[in-house]
C-alpha cells in the first residue's frame, strides 16, 4: 500500500518536473542541440547555398583542406595575436583589484566608474574607439603629437593605427613569417590597446576583488610579524591564494579569445587591412554568410571547437596539478 | 598615521587617473557629438560652437526612434521569456527529483562550451525555412532559451534551504504553488541579475540581427548604427551623437541596477 502510494507520488513528481522543464528543453533541443548536431553533420559535406555542385558527403575532406588552408593559418595567427593581451590584462585587473581592496572610505565608487566601460560595451563603444584611432584627427594621435612636441622630438611618424598592417612582431602579411618592413604599430596593436583599456575594470577585476576579500587576514598578519615586506607578502601569501581565480580567468580568457574578434573586425576594420585583423570567428562568418560555403564553414567552426576543447582540457590538467602542490 | 594617509591619497590619485583613462573615450566622444562638422578635425576636444542640432539631424537622417523601439522590444521580450523558461527549468533541476536529471543538466553545461558560431549557421538556415527572416519572432524566439540562465538560477535556488519546501509540501502546496509563492520570491536577486544581463545582452546583440534583418526599419540599434557609420563615416559629429544616444539605456540600467550587478557577474563568471 505504502509502496504504491510512493510510486504514485514519484510519478506525479516526474510529471510536474516535465511540465516545468518542457519549454526550456524544447528550445534547447531546437535551437542548441539540433543545430549542434546538424552543423557537425554538415562539416562532412560540401553543402553550399549556391549549389553549383551536387550535394554529397565528403568525409574528412573539409578538415584536411583546413590543414592546408593558408588563409586559415594566417587568421589563426591573428586570433592568437589578440590573445597576447591576456597576461597584461590579468596583471592590470589584478593591480586595480588590489588598489580597490584598500580599506578606504568611498573607494567603491571607483569600482562603479571602472566597470562602466565594460557594461556599456558593444557596437557603440567600438565606434567611439574608431574615432579615437583616426590617424588624422583622432584623440590618440593628437595626444602623441602633443607629447612628442612637448618633449622636443621631431621627425617621427605617428602610427596609422587601424589602417596599417604593421605590428610589433614584424609578422608578414601574405604568409606566416617575419618581415622586417612590417615592424611597427598598426591595426592589431590598436585592437589590443582597445581591449586592454576597455576591459581592465571588467569582470576579471571583479573576480579578483572578490577573491582578495577571501584571503585570510591571519596569514598576512603572520607574514608581517615575520618581517616580510608588502611586496613579499603579496607574492608569497596573496598571489598563491588567488591561484584558483587566476586559473579561472585564464581558462575563460582562452575560450573567449579563440571565439573573439568578430565585432571589432566587422565594425572597425572589415577584417583588414589585408586581413590582418580577421580572426577565426570572422573567417567562419565570411565563409558561411558571404561565400555561402556552409560545409566548409561548419568544419572550421568544429575545428575551432576542437582547439578550444583541447586547450581547456590542458588548462584543467595544469590547474589540477598546481592545486595538488 | 601620516604615511598611511599619504598612501591612501596616492591610491585615490592612481584610481582616479585610471578611471579617467577608461572614461576618456566617452568624454571625448560626448564633446565631439556637439561639434559642428568644421570643428571635428580640431584637436581641441571642447567645441567652440555647441551644436545640439546634431542629435536632431541624426533623427532626421535615419529612423533612429524606430531602431530604439526595435531594440527595446527585442530586449524586453527576450528578457521576459528567457527569465521565465530559465526559472522554470532551474526549479526542476534544483528542487525536484526525476530520472535523468543530472545527465540532462550536464548536457546543458556541456553545450555552453560550444562556440556560438557553430550553432549560428544551422539556426540561420532554420530561420530561412521557417520564413522568419526579417521578423521580430526570428530575433526573439531563438534567444528565449538559455542554458546559462538556467545554470545561474539553479545556483541561486540551490542556496535556498530545503526545509522551506518541506514545510510548504506538508501544508499541501502543489509544485506550482511552491514555485510561485516560495522559491521565486526567494530567488529574486538572481532573477533580477539575469534580467539585467539578458536585457543588456540583447539590447546590444549584433551578430544575429545583422544576419537576420534585411529592411532598414526592422534594424536594431547596433545594426542601424553600423550602417549609419558605413554611410556617413566622415560626419564624425553625427556618428558620435548617434552613439551617445544609443548608450543611454545601458547607462540608466547601470545606475539603477548597481546592487545586483557585482554578485551576478561573480556567479556568472564561474559558470565553467
Amino acid at each position: 500500500m505504502a509502496a504504491q502510494k510512493g510510486k504514485r507520488e514519484g510519478f506525479r513528481q516526474v510529471l510536474a518536473a516535465s511540465v516545468f522543464i518542457l519549454p526550456n528543453i524544447l528550445g534547447f533541443a531546437v535551437f542548441t542541440a539540433g543545430p549542434v548536431l546538424y552543423s557537425f553533420v554538415m562539416s562532412f559535406t560540401n553543402e553550399s547555398v549556391l549549389r553549383t555542385v551536387p550535394f554529397r558527403f565528403v568525409g574528412f575532406e573539409n578538415y584536411l583542406s583546413i590543414l592546408g588552408d593558408k588563409t586559415f593559418w594566417l587568421y589563426f595567427v591573428n586570433t592568437v595575436y589578440f590573445m597576447l593581451g591576456i597576461p597584461v590584462s590579468i596583471l592590470l585587473s589584478l593591480g586595480l583589484a588590489v588598489l580597490l581592496n584598500q580599506k578606504l572610505k568611498g573607494i567603491l565608487a571607483f569600482r562603479t566608474l571602472l566597470y562602466l566601460p565594460t557594461f556599456v560595451a558593444g557596437v557603440a563603444v567600438l565606434l567611439l574607439w574608431k574615432n579615437l584611432f583616426n590617424p588624422e584627427h583622432g584623440a590618440i594621435n593628437a595626444f602623441l603629437d602633443w607629447a612628442g612636441q612637448s618633449l622636443g622630438m621631431s621627425g617621427y611618424e605617428l602610427p596609422r593605427w587601424l589602417s596599417s598592417t604593421k605590428n610589433i612582431f614584424g609578422l608578414d602579411v601574405e604568409s606566416v613569417g617575419f618581415n622586417p618592413k612590417q615592424l611597427g604599430i598598426g591595426a592589431r596593436e590598436a585592437i589590443l590597446l582597445m581591449g586592454l583599456i576597455g576591459g581592465m575594470g571588467g569582470g576579471n577585476m571583479l573576480l579578483y576583488l572578490a577573491a582578495l576579500t577571501n584571503v585570510p587576514e591571519e596569514l598576512l598578519e603572520a607574514a608581517q610579524l615575520d618581517g616580510a615586506s608588502p611586496w613579499k607578502r603579496f607574492w608569497k601569501v596573496t598571489w598563491p591564494q588567488l591561484a584558483p581565480t587566476t586559473f579561472l580567468i585564464v581558462v575563460l580568457s582562452v575560450i573567449g579569445g579563440f571565439q573573439g574578434g568578430f565585432e571589432s573586425a566587422r565594425i572597425l576594420t572589415g577584417g583588414g587591412p589585408s586581413g590582418t585583423t580577421t580572426t577565426l570567428a570572422y573567417y567562419i562568418y565570411q565563409k558561411a554568410f558571404q561565400e555561402y560555403q556552409i560545409g566548409y564553414a561548419s568544419a572550421v567552426a568544429w575545428f575551432l571547437f576542437a582547439i578550444i576543447f583541447t586547450l581547456t582540457l590542458i588548462n584543467w590538467k595544469i590547474g589540477a596539478k598546481q592545486e595538488a602542490i | 598615521m601620516k604615511p598611511r594617509f599619504i598612501l591612501g591619497l596616492a591610491t585615490f590619485a592612481v584610481l582616479a587617473a585610471i578611471s579617467l583613462l577608461g572614461l576618456f573615450p566617452f568624454i571625448w566622444s560626448f564633446l565631439t557629438s556637439f561639434k559642428p562638422l568644421s570643428e571635428v578635425e580640431n584637436p581641441n576636444p571642447v567645441p567652440k560652437v555647441w551644436q545640439p542640432q546634431n542629435y536632431r539631424e541624426v533623427m532626421d537622417t535615419v529612423p533612429f526612434v524606430r531602431y530604439y523601439a526595435n531594440s527595446l522590444f527585442l530586449a524586453g521580450w527576450t528578457t521576459v521569456l528567457q527569465c521565465g523558461t530559465s526559472a522554470m527549468a532551474a526549479f526542476a533541476f534544483a528542487r525536484m527529483k526525476w530520472p535523468g536529471r543530472d545527465a540532462v543538466f550536464r548536457m546543458y553545461l556541456g553545450t555552453m562550451m560550444i562556440p556560438g558560431v557553430v550553432t549560428m549557421i544551422p539556426s540561420f538556415q532554420m530561420m530561412i525555412h521557417l520564413k522568419l527572416l526579417d521578423t521580430y519572432s526570428g530575433l526573439i524566439i531563438p534567444a528565449a532559451f538559455s542554458a546559462f540562465g538556467t545554470f545561474l538560477l539553479r545556483q541561486f535556488m540551490l542556496s535556498i534551504p530545503s526545509a522551506l519546501d518541506e514545510a510548504a509540501v506538508i501544508d499541501g502546496a502543489s509544485p506550482g504553488v511552491l514555485f510561485w509563492d516560495v522559491i521565486l520570491p526567494l530567488a529574486r536577486p538572481g532573477l533580477i541579475t539575469l534580467a539585467i544581463f539578458t536585457f543588456l545582452g540583447n539590447y546590444g546583440s549584433f551578430f544575429w540581427p545583422l544576419l537576420l534583418i534585411k529592411t532598414d526599419y526592422m534594424r536594431t540599434l547596433p545594426v542601424g548604427l553600423m550602417y549609419f557609420n558605413d554611410k556617413n563615416g566622415p560626419q564624425t559629429n553625427l556618428i558620435m551623437a548617434a552613439t551617445m544616444m544609443s548608450i543611454v539605456p545601458p547607462l540608466l540600467i547601470y545606475m539603477l541596477g548597481q546592487k545586483y550587478l557585482v554578485r551576478g557577474i561573480q556567479i556568472g563568471a564561474v559558470k565553467g
